[in-house]
């Protein structure tokens, strides 16, 4: 198996339908092909043992992720906004790699590194001039098609693996090919280094769905992007929601008369963010997806009627569901784990298993199946009786005082919940008696004075039990957050390792 | 055969990619198919011309093999002379 049967099946379809739109281009389904096959001809020349994105999105990104698929080798985009240092880890531990992007900075950092370094504009250009490169891959083996390094938020980056058949039998169990009429376009602005950057690549392509790429997101150049190319399809992270939100609100106008889907995922969707857009956009289907880079992608969904359901209900367990991520997708199984890994029953807290063919748990230094296929996601979560999925944090951001296990989102929760309090985080603080104890850094609203210490712990102490209310205190002008909107919760705790 | 491997038809466009399944002699126009087209192909069987449809999967009763059509052509698939069916899957809403 190999995902560039996603392209070739596109091709051979329509080739001349346009499939990508990035900044002045427009590629068909064709011509991509043609490009990749050339890249892929390039690169099995290089004898590199990867080809490595360091870029913006761009058609590069398409073009080396199925070029590298036929070459045989696997594809690494690499985040661009690491520091020099971590970037030259990483490069480290895919030398040598055919890397396509900034290449100045390549040479800067690596300079031994035996890597062969390209510019988007030269890759491409080299790609386009071997034009009908006599490249087919038929490996009947499966091969890694993409590693990404995971985003490290509790420890260094792991290098997490998918193989050719996890990333198509996500997308054979999730969209039919072909289904997008040809006036559909997704707005693509997720970065190019994220498994929802790859997986919407890969759906958009197999759907003969257009992509719209744009580069970096930036609110004002989304809204002009969707309005411009009529977008009818969009996926976002809460927080670029959130920004693109604000500015509609601050009065910038977008015809986005054309958007009928929005799925959204990667982090915690605040409800107010929720129904703000479910009011602002009341023809748009709402998706929230969940799901990981070592599942491929999305493995639970909640769809649009469920969402405007939910939003519409005057029952408070219907409504909830606004919180949920939804039910799993049909080729995967989810389960609920205590600590010894047994099954819980609904509506019980523990950790989050999932098994399917899509569900990789596989790193290049070990894999984290158990014995029956099933991973451990490390994410806390629970189950209604109906089926529907909450998530409850990662289950290693659990505070453990005195042997009680404490969720921070309770405690966030409730902080939340005080009128002058606009961002919480609770962390693990040290304790000479307890083990750990909990610590919170919280964020006031503009032009508010934050409320004392004595004020945050009687809230808590009068929401919750005794063992929750905070030892140390901290409060910021802002928490850490990396780029895709997750808190970086070891940079909370170090506040509180002095 | 076995899973990730590609077949053609002897008798039409068609080719298919086998998700699951093994050892299983797949034919398409009522002629089993190959790794290999023939240099003269043969003729497309009555009663197996209903044609592929590329996208599409399709599965035999017991649930022991599925095929995806990678190139549509105007043979239809069976095993043993039993017609494949296609495979019925509920749409998802876009979720990347």
């Amino acid at each position: 198996m190999n995902i560039s049967l996603i392209l070739q099946m596109a091709a051979d379809t329509d080739s001349e339908r346009i499939g990508l739109v990035c900044q002045n281009r427009r590629w068909s389904y064709g011509a991509l092909l043609r490009a990749a096959r050339g890249a892929a001809l390039n690169i099995s020349r290089s004898t590199c043992a990867y080809v490595t994105l360091l870029d913006e999105s761009s058609e590069a990104a398409p073009i080396a992720l199925f070029a590298a698929a036929l070459a045989g080798v696997p594809y690494v985009p690499l985040n661009y906004r690491l520091s020099n240092t971590d970037l030259a880890a990483l490069l480290s531990r895919v030398a040598p790699a055919y890397i396509i992007g900034d290449s100045d900075r390549v040479r800067q950092i690596c300079p031994e590194g035996g890597h062969i370094v390209r510019t988007r504009a030269a890759f491409v250009a080299e790609a386009e001039s071997m034009a009908d490169a006599a490249i087919t891959m038929d490996d009947p083996g499966d091969g890694i098609a993409v590693q990404l390094f995971t985003s490290g938020t509790t420890a260094a980056p792991k290098a997490a693996l998918l193989r050719h058949g996890n990333l198509l039998s996500y997308i054979l169990g999730t969209v039919e090919f072909g289904s997008a009429s040809p006036e559909e376009a997704a707005v693509v602005s997720v970065p190019p280094y994220h498994i929802a950057g790859i997986a919407a690549l890969l759906s958009s392509i197999y759907a003969l769905r257009r992509i719209v790429l744009l580069p970096a997101f930036d609110p004002d150049d989304w809204l002009e992007l969707a309005a411009s190319e009529r977008a009818t399809n969009a996926m976002l992270v809460p927080t670029m929601l959130s920004r693109v939100i604000a500015r509609v609100d601050a009065g910038v106008t977008a015809d986005l008369t054309a958007l009928r889907a929005v799925s959204y995922g990667g982090g915690r969707m605040p409800v107010e963010l929720l129904e703000r857009a479910l009011e602002l956009f009341p023809n748009t289907g709402f998706t929230n997806a969940y799901g990981l880079t070592e599942t491929s992608s999305t493995i639970a969904l909640l769809g649009p009627e469920e969402h405007r359901t939910a939003h519409a209900s005057s029952d408070p367990a219907v409504r909830a569901r606004l919180g949920s991520v939804g039910r799993p997708l049909p080729t995967v199984q989810i389960e609920i784990r205590d600590e010894d890994g047994r099954p819980l029953p609904p509506g019980e807290r523990g950790e989050i298993y999932v098994r399917g063919d899509q569900v990789s748990g596989e790193y290049r230094e070990r894999s984290a199946l158990d014995a029956e296929g099933w991973f451990p996601t490390r994410d806390a979560g629970w189950m209604d009786a109906e089926g529907y999925l909450y998530l409850a944090g990662r289950a290693d951001d659990v505070i453990v005082r005195g042997g009680e296990n404490i969720s921070p989102g309770e405690i966030e929760d409730v902080l939340l919940s005080h009128p002058v309090i606009a961002d919480a985080a609770a962390v693990a603080v040290p304790s000479a008696e307890w083990g750990e104890a909990v610590g919170i850094a919280v964020v006031a609203r503009p032009n508010q004075p934050p409320p004392s210490e004595d004020e945050l712990r009687t809230l808590i102490r009068n929401r919750l039990r005794s063992s929750r209310v905070p030892e140390r205190i901290a409060i910021l002008d802002a928490l850490p957050y990396n780029e895709m909107g997750k808190l970086l919760r070891r940079e909370v705790r170090k506040l509180f390792q002095s | 055969m076995k899973p990730g491997t590609k077949l053609k038809s002897t008798v039409c466009d068609t080719e298919v990619m086998v998700i699951r399944g093994s050892g299983m002699v797949v034919e398409c126009g009522g002629v089993p198919m190959a790794d290999e087209r023939p240099a003269e192909r043969g003729a497309v069987k009555p009663g197996f011309a209903q044609g592929t449809q590329i996208g599409k999967r399709y599965v035999d009763a017991a649930g022991t093999l599925e095929l995806l059509c990678v190139k549509h052509g105007q043979g239809s698939l069976s095993i043993g002379g039993v017609a494949l069916q296609l495979k019925d899957a509920k749409p998802l809403p876009a979720s990347d």
